[in-house]
Order: structure tokens, then sequence, then C-alpha cells
């Protein structure tokens, strides 16, 4: 099973990262002088725990969310907002509560779910209630780096889409842009945020934060470049689906079993 | 916190884009509405549009000067502003702000150069010392008016207003482009936007010339050309009709297609911009100064000049209303809107104080006429009573004319 491959791997690179904190400046003779050099010298090639430099040409990642699997325990964007120090108020990821009945429906998010979901009466006759994860799409023809005027935000070549706090203006045309308002400007930095997939964990081999503590496994990562991945098994054998997929944003976040309520 | 009603995305309850991206097309749309007066008289021989030509090529200047100071105060990180020209990521609708400002600033100083060109060997030739060097310096060394230079001059100034018009349509039509081009957004998403912006830049710029230019006449002690107020008005009326049309067209088309949008785009027109949009846009600023005008132009020969002129006066202050609105609208309107499709958040209420704040918004908005003021003092913005003289002998640097006065 992949998951116990990568957590256990996880687990193990966690407790080496622990280690090596602790053990200081004893981290270039563990991890291997020529890895540190080669990750200082390139934002693109972080080290792995075991050595050896990432590499973004070898990997193509990719979100999978199974609405059914969901519990609504707000796990994810707890561990989202501790992993990535999202300001209050701010959601890099968010779980929404749709209670659907013939006449009517119903939508909310308390605090985008953070906090686990409160019972909510609603004025009709409910015949289905689910919930849905949101997170960035890194679409693959993204609006929101196509309208950044300096290029601050940009898609890597193993596709997540990112930004670059030193050079975006805080214009907030990104913000804009994003359909599917994954988007803010952080209140600190004035510059935008929004989710890397947690970029600084998936280059070192481990998943999002998000992926890593749901109980459910609702929520998946995987490499579309990897053979026998089984995120790459679903997008490709599966009927998999995509939000707002008329604006033609090509999300690299598929989703299974998504009501037509869901935008 | 805002309070929503229905659902929202939870980071759709924040206004990105605040006040100063409200003044910044406004004051984008004088810069164009004003060049296009002045075209009327400068590139389209409209004799009726001469008492006002220069001071709307002076107007769209001041206001050009002003035009990028509310981006600039509404960047996260302003001291990175100029990324945007020096490193511009050419896919973004925003990179070519820099460019087509740049350009219009290069083209517009250019026919102020000529147009003014007189008046400054003038004032080169009547003035001493420190004063005498700064005429000396604007004028580039040459002191030539004779008939050959003067018609050069004509030439240019046809030549750069036949390059400038378009420039300025292109600087404010893009301004519309930014929003019009945000598919994320369906308040925005429409190719009428660049055009409906385009026509309401007209609309604000004729409204504020017959404004200004009246106020200007009466603190030079001039009289008020009635056929130019006449003018102004007619075309008001022409740009304002052609406005609230397409304004209205846009939603017809959404409501009657019953567009997957309209449901909570109807909801916001009725509810958050109630009396913004439906008050402020569609009936104050819309049907009466329509109305107005309407009076102005049908029924000219039955007016006296002083009704006629207030007349004018008060639509065209309404209309200046209507077009703020129309920014507001589109600009706050949009952010108010989820792009759930399924909420809308409570209204925005700018800051007071601050860089974004409504104080900071009237210094902008007032910084411009102080512009003017500094520009007629220092060329004058009419022509001098009788004109620029004639052809006086071209005068060696230092020597003033005999009999010369300082105004």
């Amino acid at each position: 099973m992949s998951d116990c491959h990568d957590g256990c791997d996880g687990g193990r690179r966690e407790f080496l990262a622990g280690t090596l904190k602790l053990a200081g400046g004893a981290v270039v003779t563990v991890i291997g002088g020529s890895a540190l050099a080669s990750s200082s010298s390139s934002p693109t090639s972080a080290p792995r725990p075991g050595g050896g430099a990432y590499d973004w040409n070898e990997h193509l990642w990719a979100y999978l969310i199974d609405t059914t699997k969901c519990i609504g325990c707000g796990s994810c964007a707890r561990a989202c907002k501790a992993e990535n120090d999202v300001p209050d108020g701010f959601y890099r990821t968010w779980i929404e509560r749709y209670v659907v009945g013939s006449e009517d429906s119903h939508v909310d998010s308390p605090n985008g779910g953070m906090d686990g979901f409160p019972p909510v009466q609603v004025g009709f006759v409910a015949n289905k209630s689910f919930f849905v994860p949101k997170i960035c799409n890194h679409c693959r023809a993204t609006p929101c780096t196509q309208v950044c005027p300096v290029g601050a935000s940009y898609r890597t070549k193993d596709g997540a889409v990112l930004v670059d706090a030193e050079s975006c203006i805080g214009c907030g045309y990104c913000v804009q842009a994003c359909p599917y308002g994954s988007r803010f400007i952080h209140p600190a930095t004035h510059t935008a945020s929004k989710c890397t997939w947690c970029y600084h964990r998936i280059t070192k081999g481990l998943k999002p934060a998000c992926v890593t503590v749901c109980p459910t496994q609702a929520r998946q990562f995987g490499d579309l470049k990897k053979e026998g991945d089984p995120v790459r098994a679903v997008v490709e054998h599966d009927r998999v689906q995509i939000l707002q997929g008329h604006l033609l944003t090509e999300p690299q976040c598929y989703y299974t079993h998504l009501d037509k309520e869901v935008r | 916190m805002p309070e929503i009603t229905g659902f929202a995305f939870p980071n759709d309850i924040h206004v990105t884009w605040s006040l100063m991206i409200v003044m910044y097309p406004y004051i984008t749309g004088f810069v164009a509405g004003s060049f296009i007066v002045t075209s009327l008289y400068h590139l389209f021989d409209r004799q009726e549009f001469k008492p006002v030509a220069r001071l709307a090529m002076a107007t769209s200047f001041a206001f050009l000067l002003v035009a990028s100071l509310p981006l600039q105060l509404h960047l996260g990180q302003p001291q990175r502003g100029p990324f945007v020209i020096v490193t511009p990521n050419f896919t973004s609708a925003m990179a070519g702000f820099g460019i087509l400002y740049s350009f219009y600033m290069l083209v517009l100083v250019l026919e102020l150069w000529f147009v003014w060109r007189q008046e400054i060997i003038e004032r080169a030739r009547r003035s001493r010392g420190t004063k005498r060097a700064f005429y000396a310096a604007l004028a580039l060394g040459t002191y030539d008016t004779s008939p050959e230079a003067i018609e050069i001059d004509h030439k240019a100034i046809k030549i750069l207003a036949g390059i400038c018009l378009p420039a300025a349509c292109m600087l404010h039509g893009y301004v519309g482009f930014i929003f019009g081009a945000i598919k994320a957004n369906p308040w925005w998403s429409t190719p009428l936007m660049p055009v409906i912006f385009l026509l309401s830049a007209a609309v604000s710029g004729i409204a504020l010339l017959i404004l200004l230019y009246q106020v200007h006449a009466k603190l030079e002690r001039r009289p008020v050309v009635a056929s130019c107020v006449q003018a102004l008005a007619s075309w008001l009326w022409f740009f304002l009709i052609l406005t609230i049309t397409l304004e209205e067209l846009e939603l017809i088309v959404m409501a009657y297609e019953k567009s997957e949008s309209w449901l909570i785009i109807s909801e916001l027109l009725t509810t958050r911009l109630s009396f913004s949009y439906v008050t402020m846009q569609m009936i104050v600023g819309g049907l009466i100064p329509l109305i107005l005008l309407a009076v102005v132009v049908l029924m000219n020969r039955y007016l006296h000049e002083k009704v006629r002129n207030t007349l004018a006066t008060v639509a065209a202050f309404l209309t200046l209303i209507q077009v703020f609105s129309m920014r507001w609208n589109i600009v706050i309107g949009g952010q108010l809107l989820s792009k759930s499709l399924r909420g809308l958040r409570s209204p925005y209420e700018p800051e007071i104080f601050g860089r974004e704040g409504v104080l900071v918004a009237i210094a902008l908005f007032v910084a411009p006429f102080v512009i003017l003021w500094v520009f007629d003092r220092v060329l004058g913005i009419e022509e001098p009573e009788g004109g620029p003289a004639a052809n006086p002998p071209a005068a060696p640097p230092g020597a003033a004319p005999a009999g010369s006065h300082v105004p």
C-alpha cells in the first residue's frame, strides 16, 4: 500500500529531521555535504532524507478527493494552518457542508470547517448531506499566473502553482482571477498567499499536511509520472470530475462522487 | 467581520480591491474623456470646441500625472511597483499599464509642447533670470515663431492628436479589459466592459469640462461661449445615451439568458447595490441628466442662456456621480459577490484615514485641479487675448523685448 509505504517513509524522515535539528551543525555530516550544497544553490532541488536532490522533472503531482469519504472533522484545515502558519480568517484549504433537498440546498463552512460542523437545521426536506474539501486546484491553465503582472505567480514543472513572496507586489489581481477563491492577500506580508501542496514537504518525499492527517483518506496526493501510483490509477481509469470545468482552467485537483450542487 | 448572506467561499469575504481601485478608472477616465474633447477640435476641426480645447488638453495631462497613484497606493508592496515596468509578465493585462501609460504620457507631453510652444517662447522673452532660464529650457532652445514654424506646429499637433486619441482610448479601454477579462467573476467578465468603460470615460471627461470651462471662464472673467456649452451638452447627451444603453443591455442579456450567475447578480443589484446602482447610477446619475440634457439639446432655441448653462451644469455634475457610481458598482460590487455564486457579503465601507482611505481618495481627486492651477500659472491655459504675438523677431537669449510685462 503506497500510503503505508509513504507514511512509514515519512515517519523515518520526520524522525531523522528531528534528530538533525537537535544535532544542529551535524546536519552537514549526516545528510552529506554535496546534497546540502545543491539544495542551497537551487530552490527546486531540496534534499531527500536519503540523499540526492529533488528533480522536478521526475514528478507531476495531482490531488484526489473522494467526497464520500470526508467526515467533516476539519483535521486537514487545522493541520494546514499549523503547518503553514495560515493567518486567522484566511484559508489555504477548507471544507464545505452541503445539505441538499429537491427544492432547496444549504451550504456552509463555519471557520472553513476548522472546528468541525455544528448541527444545522434547514427549512426544507433534506435528501442528502455531504462534505466537500476544497483546496487550490493547481490548474494547468491557471488564470492566476496569467494575470500576475510581474510573474511572481508561477507553475512549477512538477505541477504546483506557487507565489514568490519576494517579488509579489501585492496587487491582488491573482486573488480576483482565481475562480475557486483559493488565494488571499496575507495580512502580514501583504503579498498573495495560497496552498502550495506543502511544497516544502512534497519535495522531501512527504505528503501535504492535509493528506497526512486525513483519517479517512478522503484526500489523496499522488504523482502522475509514477508507475502504480494509486492517484494516477484513479485519474487514468476511473470517472473523475473537476470544479468549474467550463472555465477550462484544467484543475489538477480531481474529485470522485462530486454532486451537481458543488461549484 | 463582514456578514454573509448565503454561502461565500471563506476567502471571498475580503474586499481585496479597495477604494483606490475605484479611483483608478475614475481618474483614468478623465484622462481619456478630456482628450476626446480636445481631439474634436484639434483632429476633427469642430470649431465650437475651440474655447475648451486647450483646457481639455491640460486637464487630460493633469489627471494623467495622478493616474498611476491609486494603483501605487493600493499595492501591498508599493516599493515593488516599478517591477511592473522593469520585469513585466506579458500575459498579464495589468503589465500593459506601464507601456500604455508611458506611451500616452510621451505623446501627450509632445503635443502639449507644440500647442503651448508660442506661449513658452513669449514667456521666455518676457522673463529674466531663473524664470527666463526655466522657460528657455522648456522652449528647448528654439525661438522660431515664423509662419512656417507655426504651420509645422499645426501639422505636428494634428499628427500627434491622431496618435494620442487612440492611445487615450487604449489606455482607458484597457482599464475595462482588466475587469472584462476576469472569467472568474461573472459581474466583470463581458467583452462589453472595455466599451462601457470607454464610453463612460467620454461622459466623465465632457461633464468635467462643462463644469471646468464655466468655472475657469468665471475666474478669468471671460464670457462663457454659449455655443461651446451647447456643443458639450449635446455630446454629453450622446455619450450618456450610449453608456446607459450598453450598461442596461448587459443586464438585459444576462437576465434574458437566465445565465447561471443572473440569480446572484440580480440579488446583488437589488440588495447590496440598490442605492449605488439603482438610485445613483441609474436614476440620479442616469435618468435625470438624460432628461435635463434632452431639454438642453432639443429645446435649445427656447432656453435663456443662464437656464441652458445651469441645466447643463447640473446634468454634468450628476453624470460625474453616475460615472463614479458605475466604477464603484463594478469594482466593489464584483467583490461583494462570492465566486461560489451562492452568497453576498455585507457592503464594503472604506476606511476614512489610511493609505487607501476616503481622505486619500479626495486628495487624489483634488490633486489634478491643483496641477491645473499650477499649469495655468506657469503656461497659461487659455490663449492670451489676441493670441500669442504674431511674428516677433527671434530674440537673442537674455534680451527681453522693450515694453514687455509679466502678467
